[in-house]
């Protein structure tokens, strides 16, 4: 919402400076988003005269102008079309700085011919997008004076913007009216004096749709004259950025801007038959003022004559019966919509109006007469001939309701104490009526018609509170209900910190990446639930909640790789997305590893990464969460991105509780990145919480006084058997001196018989109660060899 | 005669250029057919006044050898070692084996410096999906169906589910209404988390994240608003005397509303924060709304409280200094590597905020 200084004070009168309004305007809530002083902007561009007009010596289109700036006479070469001798124009010298193309001038040469500073468009001085010919002023105009200020747009024009509750501050008269309640000036009195009917309008109203519009105030014109506004409407409205049309169409702009109160003008003589407000009718079109056809549905309230809809209803008006330079006859409307259907209308048809603006936010009910008579005064003065008696159709809506504003409530809710009087003289300024005062100080207010944002004593206090200034609140420490305070995390909570940290200690740095996926990449994820498509997707790219972290932090693998890192560590711990619902998200800790794990180096060995280095990524974060990780199984049934043979799954019983592997090649293949990419999925609210028995305590640590010693075995076992079995056999076979099995080694080749391997295993035995005799170890070595022979059907190696 | 034979000895001794030689003078000495050992056998031949006054000299000279060839041994296997030492140079320059430092995400970090704050206030941390229905981000939240405030939202939406329209959380607010739905007051919680609207450009991303806070009780009002955030923002950008602006606003949520300002100067196109006239906004806050206390089931005669929205983007860059938001996710290890936290940096108030 724009205004000038010069337009509040038509509204306020203060002494208060621009930037104590500016100040006041932001503690009010009014927040003020800019403050232009185009006078200042616009301080080289004066009123000139075009002397002469010569065709360029060598361009077509080009002339060459003599310019009077008032102060010399300058060669000028101008393109514009309209450039001619006896033009005035707006004249900008050379070091001018151009705002509408942001440019600086310089003196120039064009085609040979010394060209001396420029003659402006409108858009090149941002005064609108016109930029087909350069400024014509009337003759009248002042040669050599600042164009700033013959235009009166020398006026300050403050811009703030607007919260969506105040619908009545959408109106140069609201903004003054909370400035003086705030104690900057005084409200001036509002003149509107009811215009006495010279004839009954022969045109009436009929409103089908009461819902959609429940008044509707009419009154025809005849013996208009709509010519070009006066000049200080002309300014007033150029000031803000309103391209001045004609008075008709500017009086209704200034009476939207200056009491929040859209107004429409029709040329009565296109009007057919009477107005009449209804539904729009499946199929109809409304060819409108901006000069696009919208196609209506049953949903839009139009404003129709007989024939046709002439307008949508505080929207925009229709084409067809627009107000043009040859109207005589007008009718004009002030009504009130239903702000919900204006937005929705407004926004299926994409249509941003200032009427819309308005209406959708709730225009003051009590102000359409009103609001009408002020208009009628304007027409009558500026454009001549003779108003009607007024039409009313449908009656104002009751908005009056009283609210309660207990005495203690501001200082309770809002945290600061303001004396009663105070209180009654903030609201009675803001426009409400103290309608009564209870025996214990409770206040009976009635908000006015134009605050539809105020219902409820939330609210009363909020406008006490706004008026006073919320610096005014004391800040206060909030009390703390016990000295030492609690933990802030849960268990589950703790474990995203943990699981993040330690990962990223693993060398592996945190990335965050959208929940989003393209629809194809989460089919190679397992593909997403139908509820999980986004309606209205940001790009095609993004379109589906992603199934699997893994797509998006192998895609920035890849991306890593373009640019020149292929060895690249990524986790990311977040959100899942299996099914629409609130527990249909899981948290995930996923990783990728892609390239070399260990790169060239000169004391070891470079290698690609491979599935153990996920899988040893998984069991980190896996320990650091509290999983029992001595406990979990090893499966090889991982889901379908992984490479088949190269993938494991860790589960505890039938819970899968992370899955690692080397990512599927046909995966990395259709996302473009290169192998060997390896990855890990951990789901962390499948690892069980800590049963909390006996307090704190950990179990009694069992530290033996006798030295363990260990043993090595090599086994030959046929190749696809899982080296966790011998190792599970070991451990099984003796399980009071077994502590430890270790696999050192895995052979196939000379020495190993085609279809089998050797499996090395380093076992620890920890006697617990005296040093074991040659005799002991030698058995419960004998009684490790049967049990593995016996789970794996293999020998040992001799 | 002796005399003789010790200088011989002696001197053979000191002469023993390594191990092997020591042990053949030795062996030339003191072994079975060595020289004082032949001394020695010869003893009995003597009277016994002569062969005590001899056996005692050939005990000196022999005890005055072993010392010898002892010491010498001594400074040949020292001379060993500084010889092996030498030889066992390696080039210290050379780098280590190759280790690599993951980083913690801004975001992350952030958050950890959050909570870390408003735990020291009493709150804890609550949660609640991304995948949500109209009730819990609008409805609940006193935004009317077909509210211009619900199209400021730029919500992205899913397919209904049955009668309900669900849709991404376009704010944490809805974790406010689940909290006060499960949990009686006294209420003290924050919510960060992933938070969706559809709108990409230079400041802004579909994904943002943002903390909520709520405090529900009998008396909590205004000035606790202010004095709580005024603390958060003071320690979590280390400024003591950071002004705070309080400016009326309107939320459909809140009644009153308010939107806070920090004090900065943009002097020099530099962005600095504290006492220095300019302002910058970073949060909307204010008291939460009776009609919101009672579409969660909460008595709004009895509780009443405060809530509050900030972008964790937005105060990670005005705290790190990061300039574009859209690098936040895009992965790029130099950027993770430059605008990261060490894994062991784990905020605290008791250890800093602010390394």
């Amino acid at each position: 919402m724009k205004f000038t200084l010069s337009w509040l004070k038509d509204h306020l009168e203060t002494d208060a400076t621009l930037d104590q309004i500016v100040e006041k305007l932001t503690a009010l809530g009014l927040e003020v988003e800019g403050v232009e002083d185009r006078s200042k902007e616009l301080k080289p561009f004066r009123v000139a005269h075009v002397l002469s007009a010569e065709k360029h010596p060598d361009a077509d289109k080009l002339r060459v102008l003599v310019v009077d700036t008032g102060t010399e006479k300058l060669q000028v070469v101008c393109g514009a079309p309209n450039a001619r001798a006896g033009l005035k124009g707006v004249f900008a010298p050379e070091g001018a700085y151009i705002p509408g193309s942001d440019i600086t001038l310089k003196k120039g040469v064009i085609r040979g011919v010394e060209s001396n500073g420029m003659m402006c468009s409108e858009r090149e001085l941002k005064l609108s997008e016109e930029h087909n010919g350069i400024i014509e002023l009337p003759d009248d105009a002042p040669v050599g004076v600042a164009y700033a200020e013959y235009a009166g747009l020398g006026d300050p024009v403050i811009d703030i913007s607007l919260t969506p509750d105040r619908a009545d501050c959408a109106g140069v008269r609201g903004i003054a009216r909370d400035l003086a309640a705030a104690g900057l000036g005084t409200l001036k009195p509002l003149a509107a004096e009811p215009v006495k009917g010279a004839f009954p309008s022969p045109l009436g109203v009929a409103i089908e749709a009461p819902d959609a519009c429940p008044m509707y105030v009419g009154r025809m014109f005849r013996g208009v004259k709509n010519g070009p506004s006066p000049k200080w409407l002309h300014d007033k409205l150029l000031a803000i950025g309103l391209r001045p049309i004609s008075a008709l169409v500017d009086i209704t702009n200034y009476i939207t801007f200056d009491l929040s109160r859209p107004l429409h003008a029709f040329d009565a003589d296109k009007v057919k038959g009477g107005i009449v407000v209804r539904m729009a009718r499946e199929g109809e079109v409304l060819p409108a003022l901006n000069g696009k056809e919208y196609a209506l549905d049953p949903s839009m309230t139009v404003i129709a004559d007989h024939e046709r809809a002439e307008a949508l209803a505080g929207i925009i008006g229709g084409e067809t019966s627009g107000c043009t330079e040859t109207t005589t006859n007008v009718f004009l409307e002030a009504a009130i919509f239903d702000p919900v259907r204006t937005a929705q209308t407004g926004r299926k048809l994409g249509v941003e109006s200032d009427a819309r603006y308005r209406l959708e936010r709730g225009v003051d009910p009590a102000a359409v007469i009103p609001g009408m008579e002020r208009a009628t005064r304007l027409i009558l003065e500026i454009c001549g001939g003779e108003a009607s008696d007024l039409v009313v159709a449908g009656q104002e809506p009751e908005w009056r309701r009283t609210l309660t504003l207990r005495p203690g409530r501001v200082a309770s809710l809002g945290g600061v104490d303001l004396p009663q009087e105070e209180q009654r003289r903030i609201l009675t300024d803001l426009g409400c009526e103290i309608a009564g005062e209870d025996a214990d100080g409770t206040l009976r207010v009635v908000p006015p018609s134009w605050r539809a944002d105020i219902h409820g004593e939330a609210d009363l206090v909020e406008e006490v509170l706004r008026v006073h200034g919320f610096d005014a609140i004391p800040a206060t420490p909030l009390p703390r209900d016990s000295v030492l305070t609690r933990p802030a995390l849960t268990t589950k909570q703790r474990r995203v910190g943990l699981a993040k940290r330690t990962l990223a200690v693993r060398g592996l740095s945190e990335a965050v990446t959208w929940s989003f996926m393209a629809g194809p990449v989460a089919e190679l994820f397992g593909g997403v639930d139908a509820g999980l498509k986004l309606v209205n997707p940001i790009s095609a790219d993004l379109d589906v909640m992603r199934p699997s972290i893994l797509g998006n932090l192998i895609q920035a693998a890849g991306r890593n790789a373009d640019r020149g890192f292929a060895d690249v560590g990524l986790f990311e711990v977040g959100p899942a997305f299996r099914k629409p619902t609130p527990d249909g998200q899981d948290i995930v800790a996923a990783g990728i590893r892609a390239g070399n794990a260990v790169p060239r180096h000169w004391a070891v060995k470079a290698r690609g990464v491979d599935a153990f280095d996920a899988k040893a990524d998984a069991l980190a974060v896996l320990e650091a969460a509290g999983a029992p990780t001595a406990n979990l199984q090893v499966t090889t049934d991982a889901p379908g991105w992984y490479h088949p043979g190269r993938s494991g799954v860790l589960r505890l019983g039938p819970t899968v509780m992370a899955r690692f592997g080397e990512i599927h090649p046909m995966v990395l293949d259709t996302l473009g990145v290169k192998s060997p990419v390896v990855g890990f999925e951990v789901f962390l609210d499948t690892i069980p919480l800590p049963k909390k028995k006996g307090g704190t305590a950990k179990p009694l640590v069992q530290l033996s006084p006798f030295q363990p010693l260990e043993r090595d075995f090599a086994f030959v076992v046929g190749q696809d058997v899982e080296a966790d079995k011998l190792v599970r056999a070991a451990k099984g076979a003796d399980k009071a001196l077994v502590k430890e099995v270790a696999v050192f080694d895995v052979y196939q080749g000379t020495n190993v018989e085609e279809g089998k391997k050797s499996v090395a295993l380093s076992v620890t035995l920890q006697p617990t109660e005296r040093t074991l005799t040659d005799e002991e170890i030698e058995a419960v070595g004998q009684k490790i060899v049967a049990a593995v022979v016996k789970a794996t059907g293999g020998s040992l190696r001799s | 005669m002796l005399d003789a034979l010790k200088d011989e000895l002696l001197s053979q001794v000191n002469a023993a250029g390594d191990l092997a030689a020591l042990e053949e003078v030795r062996v030339t000495a003191l072994g079975k057919k060595g020289r004082i050992t032949g001394f020695m056998k010869e003893l009995g031949g003597l009277s016994p006044d002569e062969r005590r006054e001899r056996g005692q000299q050939l005990n000196a000279l022999k005890d005055e050898i072993s010392l010898a060839i002892d010491a010498r041994k001594a400074d040949l296997a020292r001379a060993h070692l500084e010889a092996r030492l030498k030889a066992e140079r390696i080039d210290v320059t050379l780098p280590v084996r190759p280790e690599t430092e993951g980083r913690i995400h801004p975001i992350s970090q952030t958050i950890d410096e959050m909570v870390a704050i408003f735990a020291e206030m009493g709150f804890s941390v609550a949660e609640g999906p991304d995948v949500e229905d109209d009730f819990h981000n609008f409805t609940a939240l006193n935004f009317p169906p077909g509210h211009p405030a619900r199209d400021m939202h730029d919500t992205f939406y899913l397919p209904d589910a049955g009668d309900k329209k669900m849709l991404l959380r376009t704010h944490t607010s809805p974790v406010q209404v689940r909290t006060m739905l499960n949990k009686k007051p006294p209420i003290r919680v924050i919510a960060p988390g992933r938070t969706y609207r559809s709108d990409y450009d230079m400041t802004h991303t579909p994904m943002f994240h943002q903390i909520e806070g709520l405090v529900i009780d009998e008396a909590t009002n205004m000035g606790h608003l202010k004095g709580c955030l005024i603390e958060f923002c003071r320690a979590f950008f280390d400024v003591d005397d950071l002004p705070l602006r309080f400016r009326p606003s309107f939320f459909p949520f809140t009644e009153p509303s308010a939107e806070v300002d920090i004090g900065c100067s943009r002097k020099g196109g530099e962005l600095k924060l504290g006492n220095y006239g300019d302002w910058l906004e970073i949060l909307g806050c204010g008291m939460v709304h009776p009609n919101v206390l009672e579409a969660c089931g909460i008595d709004s005669t009895k509780y009443q409280g405060f809530a509050f929205g900030m972008g964790i983007e937005r105060v990670a860059m005005l705290k790190y200094g990061i300039p574009d938001l859209r690098t936040f996710f895009e992965a790029d290890l130099r950027w993770l590597k430059h605008y990261g936290f060490v894994p062991l940096d784990v905020p605290s108030m008791a250890q800093g905020l602010t390394r």
